[in-house]
């Protein structure tokens, strides 16, 4: 694309936002990292309240023990399209294509990821991949819930072709920007950045990127397997044909149980800026969280067995599988713990983003604690399919992955637009997802002690109490999704100017002017501190020189 | 305490020594997983008001951690998760050891029932049988996609595949009736795919399965043809109403004219049907049987197109009297009693 020369006087500063051009054409064809992350932000906040409708719209059925608004089909159409949507469109996309573009590069002293033209193309995969899963759906929709288990989903009469190419697409939307992700690290550090000066956010979207790209193509070759079985009746799941029922269950989770730390991951790499900037305080243990995440993307590789324990398989295998998953639990219990003692001796300021972490601090200590509960077998066996296991893991994934992404929309939305939210509605917003939050998914964690299997349509009355709680739990957490678009979009137009660093947060990031110009830093920056210190006097983390080189 | 502790987090009742102890393993997990979310959540909660922001400019220290933090960090949750897996793991592994001597009782789920079968004896659709105390084994499969059988007064739950056997077994303690779910997620009547789990007096049992026996032989001795399946000395519509209930159709084919997963029985012969395409068929005889034997060629407006075939899995007579069964429930019909009422033993849907 050639840079336009259609540039006004500059009586505004120049910023990633007015230059080159301003056209919707020059978003579109855009090559800036910037830019590619804020319409992925755009797109994932749009996918957000489409699952979020989806969500409703299945509670709403659940009201009552017998049919609601809807008959059964149409209900198991919506809590597919509920998973695959806030899935694949919403959490595994969200903080890593949309805030990782933006902040990663400008976090590294860097102009630019290392293949711009593959950000971009990233993007249009996403897009198309999300236009062809959803227009499959409106078609004749998937009633195989997000997990495609087989052989149900390779004789279902509904259409499971178009959702299986349109994940199938999403996967190399994600493959290609955790290679960008990846290259960039290692290549276009800026001097000063050495491997113990990594910002913790780049460490755990770096791990984020290993797992999308050693994961994502087995999720791959599976869609491809039932497309392949459901299409041209070829035996490879279904017993029927001479194939095996439960090699789909080992290759799906291979990919998706690493896709929880997919999601996960870049939550917690949100979560450990926030809370040195909100306590003005170095992280506690840098690299115990640095490798805690690298440790988690490894061993979450190894763990997948513990979806299977009412499957069949060996009990040695569920023994293994049980104890492996715990070892995830280590990693995040020292997070937790390093989170906490970060705030030892700090300077606490209560906003909107630190309401946040408080939020995610809490989903991802019972979350996980619930984790383990399940890793123990034989609670599993009683849980396993139950509400109990919604209810974990919207906690720890959905709960996760939203509190980081509201802490995130907060904290940078001085950075990527220039402009302050107002405080006093964030945190009410924030008061009423976290406590939104806790009404819906208390009463499943119940419903699953109870009994109640998940993913049905009708149930016996005595489910009815607790269904009633969780539904209106859901209608506060939408009122305050509502919220917080209502007041984030009157923000983007007329919030105040924020200044350049508002909350004298010493990440790397704040080195470059707000919003970052086209080109992150005019020239390279080099770093002479580490990225999370707040002990010495007010000095700046680049110094002006010559560039040296890093490996 | 442990009825205490078990109301306060919805359990249902504990219908087997193993269900008590599993629910223990439970209570100990909640508890210090209590204990230990208090101590990170009242730490953090008195840094948050000790160390409250109060000015911009305050100077925070370097603070490194040492290794005691480290020791900590891990040792802790590290301990306590292994004292979990030492206390849950055995659990499970005796789960997936049936006893010597233990009843068997093979478990089939179709979409979307439960057919249980014993061995040399009786076989029912959706209630499961067993004698109090006795050690039972179900061997568990499936004819079409997977299920899940789950009994949550019992803690148990084991996955029914198809072309493939799994085991899982139990001791019922007290007589009751307990609720069977399909746990794994089987399509439009996975939620109605209930079963019940009736636990009986030892001496009661032994009675039930000699009296099912006994009807057993005589069906065979009577039937003109083996395999025939219709039994004499019952109007043919008599016997449809029985094979409806034990193939069950009547799972997804309402009687009273209630819409369900497939249309209603109820008025149906004779009725003109409107079919998917806009093409109509009057319900006939003809209509009838080749719904049963070929489902998918003719589909009613508004049904999807969900049910299996029953080519080789029901013989003519036993077509013939189904459809008779279908005649007798029009409103014109001469009945020659209610049509409604148990099919087969009841089961109270809760």
């Amino acid at each position: 694309m050639s840079p336009s020369l259609a540039s006004e006087a500059p009586l505004v500063p120049r910023t990633y936002l007015n230059a080159p051009a301003t056209g919707l054409r020059s978003w579109l064809l855009t090559q800036d990292h910037k830019r590619i992350g804020v319409m992925f932000l755009v797109a994932t906040t749009a996918s957000l309240f489409v699952g979020g409708l989806f969500a409703l719209l299945i509670r709403i059925e659940l009201l009552t023990p017998g049919p609601t608004i809807m008959d059964a089909m149409t209900y198991n159409r919506l809590f597919t399209l509920h998973g695959v949507v806030m899935i694949f469109l919403f959490m595994i996309p969200a903080i890593p294509s949309g805030f990782g573009n933006f902040l990663l590069p400008i976090m590294l002293g860097a102009k630019d990821v290392a293949f711009p033209k593959l950000n971009l193309l990233s993007f249009y995969l996403y897009v198309a991949g999300a236009v062809v899963a959803l227009a499959g759906m409106l078609y004749g929709g998937a009633d195989t819930g997000w997990t495609f288990y087989t052989p149900y989903s390779t004789t279902t009469v509904t259409k499971v072709a178009p959702i299986l190419l349109g994940a199938f697409i999403l996967g190399f939307s994600s493959i290609l920007t955790g290679l960008n992700f990846i290259v960039t690290t290692h290549t276009m550090r800026a001097p000063g950045i050495t491997w113990d000066r990594i910002p913790l956010f780049v460490w755990s979207i770096y791990a984020t990127s290993v797992i999308q790209i050693l994961a994502t193509p087995v999720l791959g070759m599976t869609l491809l397997l039932v497309f392949v079985e459901h299409t041209f009746g070829w035996g490879i799941f279904d017993p029927a044909r001479g194939g095996d029922p439960v090699l789909f269950q080992h290759f799906f989770w291979f990919y998706s149980h690493p896709a929880v730390y997919i999601m996960v991951l870049p939550g917690m790499a949100v979560i450990s800026e926030v809370v040195c900037a909100f306590s003005h305080k170095n992280i506690f243990g840098y690299k115990a969280v640095a490798y805690s995440s690298l440790g988690i993307a490894f061993v979450g590789f190894f763990t997948w067995g513990h979806h299977l324990f009412t499957s069949g398989q060996s009990p040695w295998d569920s023994g293994i599988f049980g104890i492996l998953s715990m070892f995830v639990g280590i990693f995040t219990a020292i997070k937790v713990f390093v989170w906490t003692a970060t705030l030892y001796k700090g300077s606490i300021a209560f906003k909107t983003p630190f309401a946040y972490f408080v939020g995610f601090l809490f989903f991802l200590v019972f979350g996980g604690m619930t984790g383990i509960a399940l890793a123990t077998v034989s609670l599993d066996i009683h849980w396993q399919d139950t509400y109990f296991v919604v209810a974990h893991f919207h906690f720890i994934m959905v709960g996760g992955v939203m509190m980081a992404f509201l802490a995130a929309l907060h904290y940078w939305f001085p950075k990527i637009t220039g402009r302050m939210y107002p405080e006093g509605w964030g945190l009410v917003g924030a008061v009423l997802v976290i406590l939104g939050f806790n009404f819906t998914f208390i009463p499943q964690f119940l419903l699953g002690n109870e009994g109640m299997p998940r993913r049905y349509f009708s149930y016996p009355e005595r489910f009815w109490p607790l269904n009633v709680a969780s539904t209106a739990g859901a209608s506060v957490l939408a009122a305050g999704l509502l919220l917080i678009l209502v007041y984030t979009l009157i923000a983007l137009r007329w919030g105040p100017a924020s200044g350049h660093n508002p909350w004298r947060s010493r990440g790397y990031e704040w080195e470059s002017a707000t919003p970052p110009p086209p080109e992150n830093f005019a020239e390279t920056p080099v770093f002479a501190r580490g990225p999370h210190e707040y002990d010495e006097a007010a000095e700046p983390a680049t110094v002006r020189g010559e560039p040296t080189h890093v490996s | 305490m442990n009825d205490l502790l078990r109301r306060m987090l919805f359990l249902p009742e504990q219908a087997s020594d193993y269900a008590r102890r599993v629910d223990h393993l439970h209570f100990f997990v909640i508890i210090t997983t209590m204990l230990a979310a208090t101590g990170v959540f009242a730490t953090a909660l008195f840094f948050f008001v000790k160390y409250r922001r109060r000015s911009d400019t305050d100077p925070t220290p370097h603070v490194k951690p040492r290794l005691v933090h480290e020791v900590f960090f891990v040792g802790v949750p590290l301990s306590l998760f292994l004292l979990w897996f030492a206390i849950g793991f055995p659990q499970f592994v005796e789960l997936q050891r049936p006893p010597q001597g233990a009843m068997d009782v093979y478990v089939q789920g179709k979409k979307w029932m439960w057919k249980f079968a014993y061995p040399g004896g009786p076989s029912s659709l959706d209630a499961l049988r067993v004698p109090v105390g006795r050690p039972v084994r179900l061997l568990i499969t499936s004819r079409d996609v997977i299920h899940s059988f789950y009994v949550p007064a019992l803690r148990v739950k084991q996955d029914a595949l198809p072309g493939r056997y799994t085991q899982t077994w139990f001791t019922a303690e007290r007589p009751g009736r307990y609720e069977i779910f399909c746990a794994e997620y089987c399509g439009l009547g996975h939620s109605a795919m209930l079963g019940e789990l009736v636990v009986m007096p030892a001496a009661e049992f032994d009675d039930w399965v000699a009296q099912q026996r006994r009807g057993l032989a005589l069906a065979v001795d009577a039937a003109p043809v083996p395999g025939d399946g219709v039994r004499p000395g019952s109007s043919l519509t008599e016997e449809g109403r029985r094979i409806a209930a034990e193939q069950g159709c009547l799972k997804c084919h309402t009687l009273d004219g209630t819409r369900h997963i497939g249309p209603t029985w109820a008025d149906l012969y004779g009725k003109t049907e409107r079919l998917q395409g806009g093409k109509t068929v009057v319900a006939d005889e003809g209509y009838l049987t080749k719904s049963m034997m070929d489902p998918s060629a003719d589909i009613v407006a508004g049904y999807q197109n969900v049910m299996p075939t029953f080519q080789g899995k029901l013989s003519p007579p036993e077509i013939a009297a189904i459809v008779e069964f279908i005649k007798s429930l029009g409103s014109t019909a001469v009945r020659s009693g209610p049509s409604e009422g148990p099919v087969y033993e009841s089961i109270p849907r809760k």
